[in-house]
């Protein structure tokens, strides 16, 4: 059992949790990620370190609650604990100094976006960020943002902050006004990676994305999260879960996230769960 | 005087046509008095050939004698000298190529049923005997076994025993490795697994789940950090291969592994109670022709599917699965579309519609001895399925040849051991079972286990 030291509402939707999971805070990197279950019921479920304590033996998770397993994660409290808790799974994000990096990220996506772009300033790279969501209060780390970042630039659906529009509006701008930069880290919606990957890659700036498609084990046992980056086959919770942009398979990406929308569709309202 | 039938006694079995519907167990055992008389079929030889087909040299007169006696505890304290999972291998072991396959009484007629007195010999001490296990008195010596699976159990217990000190590192939320998440619960109820599991960390063994060697912790950290003395790796070969054809990425396109973990250890088959889903289809073709491939194919027809199909590149006579799985699958209607091989996977919107495959033939013999398949050129054709699982076969995980250097592997990924020893090229850490061997048997991988224990053993008392 893992015991949930912390816990904190970010927004409406998306919550985070400080877990004592000592195995995982001794050895995770920025990039990597985690499978938890909920309960002895439960199933495993992905999500990224968003943050971790070597001393306190804690790892932060971050995760937007969109169905059966993240609404059962959500109804658990400080003290409580988890049942299963395992990693750090993955390869730790390929991170190296350069001069200048532009970290985008969507959503949830700002949180598996933190680490990367804090390990970037720790290497002592200039560091802009794009932040994007639905609406200002769907923005979050905010202020962590702010503190590593140069600059920070926003992006909302409903123009509530920033931009009124997507985070590529505001890349096209950067890139329209001279700005250069080495280096993309793009996290957050699959089609939101892939329309930045468009941009980047006419302009021929590198990018990293972080694919996160359908797992169960997370330690290459299955094959279930089969992505294709550059013509071959990999494993994301193996190989990746970070590739190089312009080499993903984005269209096979999408389609296979979506494999059980049917059958999750089902699982919530058949347990009562929807709100 | 010896019973003189032919046939082993028989063994009652649901109904081919009840059991699709269900994921009970599909043999139903002996009863005390049946299992009384096929022990009597045993000569009792001498020269014990039973034994040497056995790679864990089970007592096998000696119990059945015990057997054909009504002794059955003391029929059970002479299987768990050399096995600690019989009721597990009395029904997964592949008895015609090993134990049974040399029983003199299979020369003429059937052999005796060894796995199935063994089978009812665990299960019955199971229900009415069972004794607690006593933890045996600690020597102070402490050694780590990567894995929870058959091969790192019987190491786990056999050093247990002795008084070791052993924890147990295992990646999953489970122990029991292929034995939870691969062989499904008709074959080898989840719940009779977990009572042998018991069994052994009743010794004493240590157990600490949710870690990958590796990952959360080295094997060097294991060593200087944790103060372990030696090191079991018993970490299997679970990486699925793939066919690598055209539309392999479609939905609908499962590794065995995938389709049979998100069923047995995921209780797909429960959903929406369980929270892992599962898709079925109408018609799914189950590509390989082994335990795995019949293993898939009989879940499928369980959970819905119309039409199920095994899809293998050789004739019936190659079919690399335990006989009685096969004969189990043929009564269960699954269709067995053989000398056929496929070449593409079709699909509309993303999803998985046909596959091509083309007709083989025999050729001469390859280097296994099994005739050489070869495709008869321009017989391609399309079948008609919306479920494609990918069954043939897996190789050991790189995860720990990647992150532990000077431990040598062999061109097919295996980890290279000394076969006396079962030590790896690195002093101390010993392994053992698919991570060896490749994809092999429970019952191997115990062997390697066990020898591994006797080597640490031996190695640790000087
Ligand atoms: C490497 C990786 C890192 C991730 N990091 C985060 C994170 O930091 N924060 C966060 O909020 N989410 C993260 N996710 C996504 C998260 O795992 C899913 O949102 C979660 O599994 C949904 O489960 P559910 O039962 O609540 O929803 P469901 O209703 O079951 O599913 C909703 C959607 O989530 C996705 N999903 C479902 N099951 C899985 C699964 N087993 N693995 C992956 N995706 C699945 C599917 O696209 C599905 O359509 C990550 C995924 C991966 C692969
Ligand atoms: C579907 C199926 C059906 C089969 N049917 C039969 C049959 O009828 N008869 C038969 O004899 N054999 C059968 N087999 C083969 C048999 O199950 C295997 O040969 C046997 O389980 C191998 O045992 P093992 O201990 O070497 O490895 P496994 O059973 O694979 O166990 C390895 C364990 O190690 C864990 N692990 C891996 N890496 C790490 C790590 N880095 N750190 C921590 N833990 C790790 C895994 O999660 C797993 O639990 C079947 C196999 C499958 C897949
Ligand atoms: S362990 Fe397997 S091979 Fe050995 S006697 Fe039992 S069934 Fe036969
Ligand atoms: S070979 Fe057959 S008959 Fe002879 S002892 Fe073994 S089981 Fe009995
Ligand atoms: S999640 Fe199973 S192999 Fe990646
Ligand atoms: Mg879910």
């Amino acid at each position: 059992m893992y015991k949930i030291v912390a816990k904190r509402k970010l927004n409406d939707l998306v919550e985070l949790m400080e877990i004592h999971a000592p195995y995982v805070a001794r050895k995770c990197e920025p990039g990597q990620f985690i499978i938890l279950r909920v309960d002895e019921e439960g199933e495993r479920i992905p999500l990224t370190i968003a943050d971790y304590d070597r001393k306190k033996e804690t790892v932060t998770i971050i995760y937007q609650v969109v169905g059966y397993s993240t609404k059962k994660l959500s109804l658990k409290n400080e003290g409580d604990s988890v049942e299963d808790f395992v990693g750090p799974l993955g390869q730790e994000a390929p991170l190296h100094k350069v001069k200048r990096v532009l970290g985008i990220g969507g959503g949830v996506g700002i949180a598996p976006l933190y680490p990367q772009l804090k390990k970037m300033k720790e290497l002592g790279v200039q560091v802009d960020t794009i932040l994007g969501g639905r609406s200002d209060e769907f923005i979050i780390l905010e202020d962590e943002m702010e503190n590593i970042s140069d600059n920070v630039y926003y992006a909302t659906n409903d123009g509530s902050k920033g931009i009124k529009g997507f985070v590529t509006d505001k890349l096209n701008e950067l890139i329209e006004n001279g700005e250069k930069y080495d280096l993309v880290i793009a996290i957050g919606p699959l089609i939101m990676m892939k329309a930045v990957c468009e941009i980047t890659k006419k302009h021929d700036i590198k990018t990293n994305v972080s694919l996160n498609p359908i797992m169960i084990d997370g330690t290459g046992m299955c094959g279930g999260c089969r992505v294709t980056v550059g013509g071959e086959t990999k494993f994301a919770c193996v190989d990746g879960p970070d590739f190089d942009g312009h080499q993903v398979d984005f269209d096979e990406a999408m389609r296979r996230q979506g494999m059980y929308k049917e059958e999750e569709k089902d699982h919530v309202c058949r347990l009562g769960l929807e709100d | 005087m010896p019973n003189m039938s032919k046939e082993k006694v028989k063994m009652k079995e649901q109904d081919p046509l009840l059991r699709i519907k269900n994921f009970d167990e599909v043999t139903c055992g002996y009863t005390l008095e049946e299992a009384m008389e096929e022990a009597g079929r045993c000569l009792q030889c001498k020269t014990r050939p039973c034994v040497g087909g056995c790679p864990v040299s089970v007592p096998i007169p000696e119990f059945i004698k015990e057997v054909s006696e009504g002794n059955i505890e003391e029929a059970y304290n002479i299987i768990a000298t050399e096995n600690r999972l019989p009721a597990i291998c009395g029904r997964v072991c592949p008895q015609e190529s090993q134990c049974e396959g040399k029983c003199v009484r299979g020369r003429k007629g059937e052999p005796v049923a060894i796995g199935r007195l063994e089978r009812f010999v665990a299960d019955y001490y199971m229900e009415n005997i069972k004794k607690d296990v006593e933890k045996p008195e600690s020597n102070n010596k402490k050694v780590a076994v990567v894995g929870g699976g058959p091969a790192s159990l019987t190491c786990a217990a056999d050093l247990a025993k002795k008084g070791y000190e052993v924890t147990m590192y295992e990646a999953l939320h489970q122990l029991g490795g292929v034995l939870m998440y691969g062989i499904p619960e008709f074959r080898l109820p989840k719940g009779l697994v977990q009572t042998e599991l018991k069994s052994v960390t009743d010794l004493g063994v240590k157990v600490e789940k949710n870690v990958i060697v590796g990952k959360s912790i080295t094997i060097d950290e294991l060593f200087e950090e944790e103060g372990f003395q030696a090191v079991f790796v018993g970490s299997g070969a679970g990486l699925p291969r793939f066919m690598n054809i055209e539309g392999e990425n479609l939905n609908g396109v499962y590794s065995a592994n995938e389709f049979l973990t998100r069923v047995n250890l995921m209780k797909a088959y429960d959903f929406p109670n369980s929270p892992t889903p599962v898709r079925i289809g109408e018609k799914v073709a189950v590509i390989g022709g082994g335990n795995v491939a019949m293993d898939a194919a009989r879940t499928a027809k369980r959970l819905g599917a119309k039409e199920v199909k095994i899809v293998y590149r050789r004739s019936k006579e190659e079919l690399p699965a335990r006989v009685e799985e096969v004969h189990h699958a043929e009564e269960e209607q699954i269709i067995f579309d053989l000398l056929k091989n496929p070449v593409e996977i079709i699909g509309e919107d993303g999803h998985v519609t046909g596959m091509k495959c083309i007709k083989m033939e025999l050729g001469e013999p390859d280097e296994s001895g099994r005739r050489r398949p070869q495709p008869i050129e321009g017989s391609e054709e399309v079948m008609d399925v919306d479920i494609v699982v990918v069954a043939i076969g897996q190789t050991p995980n790189p995860l720990l040849r990647d992150t532990t250097d000077g431990l040598d592997v062999n061109k097919r990924g295996c980890i290279v051991v000394n076969e006396d020893t079962m030590e790896t090229t690195l002093e101390n850490v010993y392994a053992g079972g698919d991570a060896v061997t490749g994809a092999a048997t429970v019952i191997l991988a115990m062997g390697a286990g066990k020898k591994a224990a006797k080597a640490i053993d031996e190695k640790l008392s000087k």
